[in-house]
């Protein structure tokens, strides 16, 4: 199973293995991991499951969907690497992915 | 002060079907809901979206859902009270006393909510700094217009919101619209009319830049934007407007003595009642073992916890179950005559 590490603005960091076929949002959610919300259910209508995605990743997961920049506008404090965790598809090919999660959703 | 049977928390679906309970029973209730409008999460968020698992409707949307549950509760007397939060409760005697923000105050010996994931509350600036200006020079939302009227306005966001009012105040203010990137998610037309105005210098537009923060001495002076490479711009500014849409928060409830896990309320699945007598939570604001956030779940919790009501509200009075298709009283409360 594919692992992803998912880091607290405090530091904390958590890495879980992650069933593929979910996304990003579901394992954070299914592992408990504080720091996305994920509010909607992954309908893509509150931006609270944002993270930022780690540089070297940032083009290697899945693109962004239509609509997605229009959600992110609302999220907290957004920059370049911003994405929506329920937008992220969970491959073999993201295995090691990085996730910082913002100061609050 | 007004005295009822039941209150609801919350206008979205499942508040609604439990109001019709409660009728159904020959129980008096008032809703109230911070949005303004009725329909919850179905209407603010997805009113577009197919819904596909409501028994007996293959497929309908948030807004035909809301539409047709408002419809199903139009024999009944049931008092809305929109734009209202709740934010105090106290016991007293057996009764609760419910407050809004707006000061309306509810007597009732039930309280039901059903506020899914909280309340809609708007998004807010970033900077700390930001929280000594709100609601004197920095808004989310505009009461009254006429404040602006040859002031320096700066309009933060991309949505309809933002362009809308930067079109509108351009009239009288002088604007700045700031945005966080290049594109707008507002209106074409709109987003055309933003451009026109700003060629004729009636808009400034400064895209990929976000807040920094305010300046001023107790009063806001000019503020600092950012943009991704760290480049800072100073504008003077009266008025902030910030439109970064909505985000749920369970707010006040938070602070009522019950029982919570995580952003739910934990309740027992008889009467769905919390730890404390008289309070109901139903629909996605609940939990318990095996709990499903669907729609059809909120309409059963409701449908348990209006029972549940029915003592309290009736304590010399014997609840009898009965069927809509033929009892009697249920009919004459339907406005149907029965054979």
């Amino acid at each position: 199973m594919p692992k992803i590490t998912y880091v607290e603005n405090n530091g904390k960091s958590h890495t879980v293995e992650i069933d593929k076929g979910l996304t990003v949002m579901e394992g954070a959610i299914q592992n408990n991991i504080p720091g996305i919300d994920g509010d909607c259910g992954g309908s893509m209508a509150c931006a609270t499951c944002h993270v930022y995605v780690k540089e070297e990743w940032y083009d290697k997961i899945n693109e962004k969907s239509e609509g997605e920049d229009d959600m992110l506008d609302q999220a907290f404090e957004p920059n370049k690497f911003s994405r929506l965790s329920c937008q992220i598809s969970v491959t073999d090919e993201i295995d090691g992915l990085i996730v910082d999660l913002p100061k609050k959703q | 002060m007004i005295k009822t049977d039941a209150l609801i928390i919350g206008a979205g679906p499942t508040g609604l079907f439990t109001a019709h309970q409660l009728n159904i029973i020959g129980l008096k209730c008032e809703i109230v809901d911070n949005l303004d409008k009725i329909g919850g999460q179905c209407i603010e968020l997805y009113p577009d979206k197919p819904i596909y698992d409501i028994p007996a409707v293959p497929e309908c949307t948030g807004e035909e859902l809301t539409n047709n549950l408002i419809n199903q509760l139009k024999p009944f007397d049931v008092k809305f009270h929109l734009n209202e939060r709740v934010d105090e409760v106290k016991n007293e005697k057996g009764y609760w006393h419910v407050k809004t923000n707006n000061g309306t105050v509810f007597y009732t010996p039930n309280v039901i909510i059903a506020g899914g994931v909280g309340s809609f509350e708007p998004r807010k600036f970033t900077p700390k700094e930001c929280e000594q200006y709100e609601g004197k020079s920095i808004f989310y939302s505009i009461k009254d217009k006429n404040i602006f009227k040859d002031k320096t306005v700066s309009i933060f966001g991309g949505g309809d919101s933002a362009l809308d009012w930067a079109v509108e105040l351009s009239a009288n203010s002088k604007v700045n619209l700031i945005h966080r990137r290049d594109e707008f998610r507002g209106a074409q037309s709109t987003l055309n009319k933003v451009y026109e105005l700003e060629k004729e210098g009636r808009i400034n537009l400064f895209t990929k830049y976000q807040l920094k923060n305010p300046k001023g001495n107790g009063k806001l002076d000019s503020i600092d934007i950012q943009n991704e490479n760290k480049e800072i711009k100073n504008l003077k500014t009266d008025y902030v407007l910030g439109f970064f849409g909505l985000i749920m928060q369970l707010g006040p409830i938070a602070n009522w003595g019950l029982n919570l896990n995580k952003k739910t309320i934990e309740v027992d699945t008889e009467k769905f009642e919390t730890n404390q007598k008289g309070i109901y939570a139903v629909g996605d604001i609940c939990s318990y073992p095996g709990k499903l956030k669907l729609i059809l779940s909120g309409f059963h919790e409701g449908a348990l916890a209006a029972r549940a009501c029915f003592k309290l509200a009736r304590p010399d009075e014997k609840y009898r179950f009965e069927f809509t298709t033929s009892s009697s009283s249920i009919l004459k409360r339907l406005g149907k005559k029965s054979d």
